[in-house]
């Protein structure tokens, strides 16, 4: 069974004015389209193709000789859990016992904010920012690339996008607008709170 | 009487202090902005429809400004950049940190990039002696085309492609993560000097081509400069356009 293009969670134009239907045509139609047709053509017919898609990642993470299928895999994953972190009317601050944990491993709900846009901003070049569970503790990562917390040995709970195609269209080179944007005005608590209670 | 003297001893003071203010400046600035933005060589719009003005307005002005502002911040770290050149400093890159490898090479490689562009129709074409390198290299100009758009196509995330000149004088084309270049001392790097390059940031084209990185580089091929590709070449030596005041 081929990997499919998940469909996004809520209508093109739901995220305006933070992030416009032409940003989601081309990241949402385009390119996550095309990281999945890539990883499907990379492993039709081998041993991979049987595999569900965390198993593909796990399975050629760290070998250099399947980059290809590494970051194509790695992208599927990475932007079906973006389009989940994120939603019409989201942002502002968590609650309950995800707001708690928030609290007691970042000091604050302001610490991990700022920790956050921090992790983003000093993503060189393309990449992403994430709050993650490790050990049972939250912690801020960030990664290059098509890299994820789950080669990592790391639960993900959140993400954000900061290749500059998911913000290009909308903030050019103000990457720090679109940061504080996602965290103010986007990001789905509900998702990220479920993402704590299951682990 | 007593007012017009309050007067004039106010008019001193504040004269004083402007001038104690500009020497204050004047003798900060240096250290400050060793580092600085060069101008396009040519308009904003010169190089549509390949490139559009406010591509071409953002690029320069917003991310080649922040490298050279950010490059310029570590100055207080490192005060021997202030002694280095530009070129030099590519080639110690290994000795710093994260910050001024990063908007050090930002700096260099936007300044080539600039200059190795040039408007439709105004690039000349290969001398007889790079045409010869070219076709020892890569048999034909298609071919060395064609292995250019490869590698530019090639790199995942943000990056350039190259075409150097090897130490030994030969041509090769190489592809480099984020603001590396062929200068750096870094692991992993094939070096030499950088003769062309192609910025493949989403930045560079993402106004124009969004997703469709191919178009851009096909249709950049057309903008290549090869005056200055020609230039770079017959001296084997850095001496881009990349400056300090
Ligand atoms: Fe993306
Ligand atoms: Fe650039």
């Amino acid at each position: 069974m081929a990997h499919q293009l998940p469909e996004l969670p809520y209508g093109l134009d739901a995220l305006e004015p933070h992030i416009s239907r032409q940003t989601l045509e081309f990241h949402h139609g385009k390119h996550h389209a095309a990281y999945v047709t890539n990883l499907n053509k990379l492993i039709e017919g081998g041993d991979l193709e049987a595999k569900s898609l965390e198993e593909v990642i796990l399975a050629v993470a760290g070998d250099a000789t399947k980059a290809g299928v590494f970051n194509n895999a790695a992208q599927v994953w990475n932007h079906s859990f973006y389009w989940q972190c994120i939603k019409p009317g989201g942002g502002g601050a968590p609650s309950g016992a995800l707001a708690d944990k928030i609290a007691a491993d970042f000091g604050s709900f302001e610490a991990f904010s700022e920790q956050f846009k921090t992790a983003g901003a000093t993503q060189f070049g393309s990449g992403w920012a994430w709050l993650v569970l490790d050990g049972g503790t939250l912690k801020i990562t960030k990664t290059a690339n098509a890299d994820l917390p789950l080669a990592h040995g790391q639960k993900a709970l959140l993400t954000m996008d900061v290749w500059e195609h998911a913000y290009y269209l909308d903030y050019q080179n103000r990457r720090p607008d679109y940061m504080t944007t996602y965290l103010d005005k986007l990001v789905n608590w509900d998702f990220v709170a479920a993402n704590l209670a299951a682990a | 009487m007593a007012l017009l003297s309050l007067f004039r001893f106010m008019r001193a003071c504040c004269l004083a202090g402007l001038v104690g203010l500009a020497v204050f400046i004047a003798g900060a600035a240096p250290a400050l902005a060793a580092f600085v933005l060069p101008p396009l060589p040519y308009p904003a719009e010169a190089l549509a429809p390949s490139i559009d003005a406010t591509t071409m307005t953002i690029h320069h002005d917003r991310h080649h400004g922040a490298y050279v502002a950010n490059l310029n911040a570590r100055i207080a770290d490192h005060p021997e950049l202030e002694q280095l050149s530009l070129e030099d400093l590519q080639g110690r890159i290994s000795r710093y940190p994260a910050a001024v490898r990063n908007n050090g090479g930002g700096h260099y490689n936007h300044s080539l990039f600039w200059r190795v562009m040039a408007p439709p129709g105004q690039g000349g074409t290969p001398s007889p002696q790079l045409q010869a390198a070219i076709t020892a290299a890569f048999d034909s100009p298609e071919a060395l085309q064609q292995r250019f758009a490869q590698a530019a196509a090639d790199r995942f995330g943000s990056g350039w492609a190259w075409l150097i000149r090897r130490p030994d004088g030969s041509l090769a084309i190489t592809s480099t993560a984020n603001q590396d270049n062929p200068l750096m001392d870094l692991p992993g790097i094939e070096r030499g000097v950088p003769l062309l390059g192609l910025d493949v940031w989403e930045h560079a084209y993402y106004l124009d081509y969004q997703n469709r990185r191919p178009d851009y580089i096909a249709a950049w091929w057309s903008l290549v400069n090869w005056n200055e590709v020609n230039r770079r070449f017959a001296e084997g030596l850095d001496a881009s356009g990349a400056s300090k005041s």
